[in-house]
């Protein structure tokens, strides 16, 4: 026995000499919460079902015996599980500056509105005169989507950004075979972009060659036409426009020009939407096929990593090659493309009409925002992002000339001096209580720290970051890399081991040896 | 304009900060076609209320399955879910979250992930699940991609009725690889032929009669074909056996936690052997510890993923379906054993006893004696199936199934299902065979 003092029915009312310890962590509002599969078995379950009549059964398998999953009651379900949010930082409760990824407030009215009867609880092959309203909603965010990119063919059926990609390369795909242009087999992608963009365009067949940005943080008409060479090989180029560095590529008409001359497409992934919405649109800059995270730029939550939504919006010339299916609208009704009705489709790329779900949360954010909101959204985005750029570029290295759009990037060449880097600023942030910007990312610098505020921050929180940064710039210098490795302090869990989780992969939870 | 707190005052201190006069200068780097003139061709803002008007207008011209003359199926399910789960995924710190990449103030999100994990890898008798994928059809395309790179060969082999949609989704992303095709074997494990990659077996299958892998297994491991089990009612494994033998087990986990939501989002799932772990798509949550020796978790193996290998990578992958994985982890935690395996027997008895009212009409058969929780019913030749259903809709507000093809309609039973509803279903089809 140890000498530290546990409850048995033997004790439990009595006085003790044994030290008394807590073990658990938990203190003040910091919880300690273990694994679900370590909580107390409970003789019932959570719910309650009626009893089984016992009817013979006629699966025409064995029946299944014991599975091993673990039972707990209600309150213990739903303490376990609000004790685990408390451990995770969320945009509702603050800033969350994460390039890229466009973390705006998500409006509560879009959760509610997706949950109502008539939208959570249809299903997608009823009859389409039952569904009548749903496809309304799908064909009138085809329309929003279609005047805000400029871009006349909508697919609402991709799952989440990557997705989109990949439907967006496929119509291109389809597009060059449709043509017998069977030579086109390179895409053409910039060192600065989304690690998604060549792992899609590997995954239609393409071989990727990289344009180079290091020096100006653009593709320059100059580091194109080497790319580009003859053209006849060419496919396309895939770009984020504004592109990862923040920058607008000032030299897209006259870029997009000669790959056009050259018969390739202008694939522009739309991540970076945000800076443009209702003021800007992409079809007018010569952009092809664009995907749009509904996620992002049209504040359907994130969840922790999706669901996302990544429709694709694509020029007149394109629109036979795009997925199926499409909603059409036929005087008053609405309906689904029929099997075969297209036959220049490049097919099906997920099960049923799309994240139906997210399309009620994206159309209902943009008419509260409307034409007027939309515009004043990007130029909040743009604004805010500018402001951080004038505040901090004395204290942080600023790779490449200003203005930038609705992003600033930074890298850790100052701090480096000292020891200290990028990472280190991140977990820095973490214990004044933000989030990190994105990190180590785009890959075109050393060190990257991509600042995307969004229009949904005041100046007051920007501010707030701004003051921290400059604090941290300035711990660098006085305190030093010893300092800073010991951050967090304040979080949920310090500093995690990633190589041994990479190293002794542990994915499940297993009972202790039984 | 309610969700924008920037004042006339802060811009006005922003830009002088900054040092320009307008915020038109900060644009000065995009060509001047570009510009929408004025504002875009969409209507002005609305309040919440109207918003709140339009959409619940919207809605209330779809029948949805709250009338409970409901028993269409056909790969996505209507099921109960009881009211925390939705409370719980509605609470700002899961919901408003992101990937969790910064591991510290993420330890929430990344612990459900690996609760999800083990559950999916319990439930399906595999040793290892991933962090999901977006739906049932894509997971099945994944799992195909995966079985071409660890056997090295280019075609996949429909076993059986697998749902079509997942077949088209599998055919679509099988285009993009020269060389690689597919064939459909018709239930007979000796069809397989030599450069199989896999085999897909559906259980149940589209038409909802639950398979027994074993032959299968023999014949895969035969001509070095991996065995891929796709589950899109994921309720059956409360009483269908566990795929154990099966080298991937993936599909459609919707049926608990996730409403229909008109085909999404939904929740894909992919289990499979522990050898196969990196060359698995998608996102894993792995154990570890933090600086203080303290239990933490973290995304991890991500040398498989695309913002490192870029073109390389094991599939395109990023965003998955995060918080339908949270649902599904709150309700299977419900749940529990006992609930999970009872769950499954209700849904079965009330399709056995759907089953016996339907047969008792003249003409009415059952195409396949055994099922889970779905019916493949066969009408009279004279009928059309596609037709019977629009009158079920039109006539009587009942939403029958899915017509599979001319004279066979899928009708599924889950726990929702009234006596008064299947009451109503045979008098209706009775009525207009």
């Amino acid at each position: 026995m140890s000498n530290v003092a546990q409850l048995t029915p033997e004790n439990a009312k009595e006085n003790t000499n044994d030290m008394i310890e807590i073990n658990d962590s938990s203190r003040g509002l910091n919880y300690d919460e273990n694994l679900l599969f370590e909580k107390e078995f409970t003789d019932t379950p959570g719910v309650d079902l009626p009893k089984p009549e016992g009817i013979k059964s006629r699966t025409g398998q064995p029946t299944r015996e014991k599975i091993g999953i673990h039972q707990v009651s209600e309150p213990q379900v739903v303490r376990h599980f609000v004790r685990l949010s408390t451990k995770n930082y969320s945009i509702d409760s603050g800033f969350f500056p994460l390039g890229s990824c466009t973390m705006k407030h998500n409006p509560r009215l879009n959760e509610k509105l997706a949950r109502l009867p008539g939208f959570a609880h249809i299903h997608p092959m009823q009859p389409e005169s039952t569904v009548q309203g749903a496809f309304e909603v799908m064909h009138d965010l085809q329309n929003w989507l279609g005047e805000l990119t400029g871009l006349p063919g909508v697919c609402l059926t991709p799952a989440a950004g990557a997705h989109g990609e990949l439907a967006g390369v496929m119509t291109i795909r389809r597009a060059l075979l449709d043509q017998g242009k069977t030579e086109k087999t390179i895409m053409l992608v910039p060192d600065s972009a989304h690690g998604t963009n060549p792992a899609t365009a590997a995954m239609c067949g393409f071989k990727i060659r990289t344009i180079p940005t290091k020096e100006t943080g653009r593709v320059t008409v100059e580091a194109f036409k080497e790319a580009l060479g003859d053209g006849k090989d060419i496919a396309g180029m895939m770009v984020t426009n504004p592109n990862t560095c923040g920058l607008f590529e000032t030299d897209i008409a006259e870029i997009v020009d000669l790959l056009h001359d050259a018969g390739g497409y202008f694939y522009c992934d739309g991540a970076n939407f945000n800076a443009l919405v209702g003021k800007i649109r992409p079809g007018d800059f010569g952009v092809d096929v664009m995907h749009l995270n509904l996620h992002k730029t049209f504040s359907t939550p994130h969840g922790g990593g999706g669901p996302g939504s990544g429709p694709i919006c694509v020029a007149e010339g394109l629109k036979p090659y795009i997925p199926s299916p499409l909603v059409i609208k036929e005087g008053d009704t609405y309906r689904l493309e029929r099997d075969g009705e297209r036959p220049t489709t490049c097919g099906r790329l997920k099960g049923f009409q799309g994240q139906f779900g997210m399309h009620v949360r994206a159309l209902s954010y943009m008419m509260s925002h409307g034409a007027d909101g939309l515009k004043r959204v990007s130029e909040d985005a743009v604004l805010n992002a500018n402001y951080i750029n004038a505040v901090l570029k004395d204290d942080y290295h600023a790779p490449f000339e200003g203005p930038v759009m609705h992003e600033a990037l930074f890298t850790e060449k100052y701090q480096k001096q000292s020891g200290v880097t990028t990472l280190d600023i991140a977990k820095g942030l973490i214990e004044y209580g933000m989030h990190p910007m994105t990190v180590y990312f785009p890959l075109v610098v050393n060190g990257a720290m991509l600042i995307e505020p969004t229009e949904t921050e005041s100046k007051a929180e920007l501010d707030r970051f701004c003051l921290v940064m400059k604090k941290l710039a300035q711990d660098a210098k006085i305190k030093g890399a010893d300092y800073f490795h010991t951050l967090p302090q304040s979080a949920p869990a310090t500093r995690l081991d990633e190589l041994k989780a990479a190293r002794e992969p542990k994915l499940r939870y297993k009972p202790e040896a039984a | 304009m309610r969700y924008l707190p920037q004042t006339q005052k802060s811009r006005d201190e922003m830009l002088e900060t900054i040092g320009v006069s307008s915020v038109d200068d900060l644009f000065v780097q995009v060509p001047k076609k570009a510009f929408i003139d004025g504002k875009a061709n969409v209507p002005d803002h609305m309040g919440e209320l109207e918003v709140e008007r339009h959409m619940l207008a919207a809605s209330n011209q779809n029948i949805n399955a709250q009338s409970n003359r409901f028993f269409l199926g056909a790969g996505v399910y209507y099921h109960h879910v009881p009211s925390s789960v939705d409370y719980i995924i509605q609470r700002s710190e899961f919901l408003t979250a992101y990937t969790p990449y910064q591991p510290e103030i993420a330890q929430g999100t990344l612990q459900y992930l690996f609760e999800f994990q083990t559950f999916i890898a319990q439930i399906t008798g595999q040793e290892v699940a991933n962090a999901s994928l977006y739906d049932g059809a894509t997971s099945m395309a994944e799992a195909g991609l995966m079985a071409m790179r660890v056997t090295r060969k280019n075609k996949v082999c429909y076993g059986n009725d697998i749902h079509p949609q997942y077949a088209e989704v599998m055919e679509t992303y099988l285009c993009n690889n020269e060389g690689c095709n597919s064939y459909s074997v018709n239930e007979e494990p000796s069809g397989i032929e030599e450069d199989t990659a896999c085999v897909f077996i559906q259980s149940p299958d589209f038409y909802g009669k639950p398979h027994n892998i074993d032959a299968w297994r023999k014949a895969c491991d035969e001509k070095g074909a991996l065995l891929v089990v796709v589950v899109n009612e994921i309720v059956s494994l409360g009483m269908l056996p566990p795929p154990v033998e099966a080298d991937i087990v993936c599909g459609e986990a919707q049926s608990i936690g996730v409403p229909m939501s008109f085909g999404g989002p939904h929740l894909g799932f992919f289990a499979c052997r522990e050898k196969f772990i990196r060359q698995m798509p998608g996102r894993l949550c792995g154990e570890t510890v933090d600086a203080d020796g303290k239990r933490g978790f973290v995304l991890t193996l991500s040398t498989r993923e695309q913002h490192i290998r870029r073109d390389k990578a094991t599939s395109n992958i990023c965003t998955n379906q995060g918080l339908c994985a949270l649902a599904f982890t709150v309700h299977m935690a419900l749940l529990g054993e006992d609930g999970f395996k009872q769950l499954a027997v209700i849904n079965h008895e009330k399709a056995c006893k759907l089953a016996d009212q339907l047969t008792a009409i003249d003409g009415v058969t059952l195409k396949h004696e055994n099922f889970f929780n779905e019916l493949a019913v066969q009408i009279p030749t004279s009928k059309n199936a596609g037709d019977i259903v629009q009158q079920l809709a039109d006539d009587y507000g009942i939403i029958a199934g899915y017509p599979a093809d001319d004279n066979t309609i899928l009708i599924t039973a889950t726990e929702i299902t009234t006596d008064g509803g299947m009451a109503a279903l045979s008098n209706a089809l009775q009525e207009v065979l």
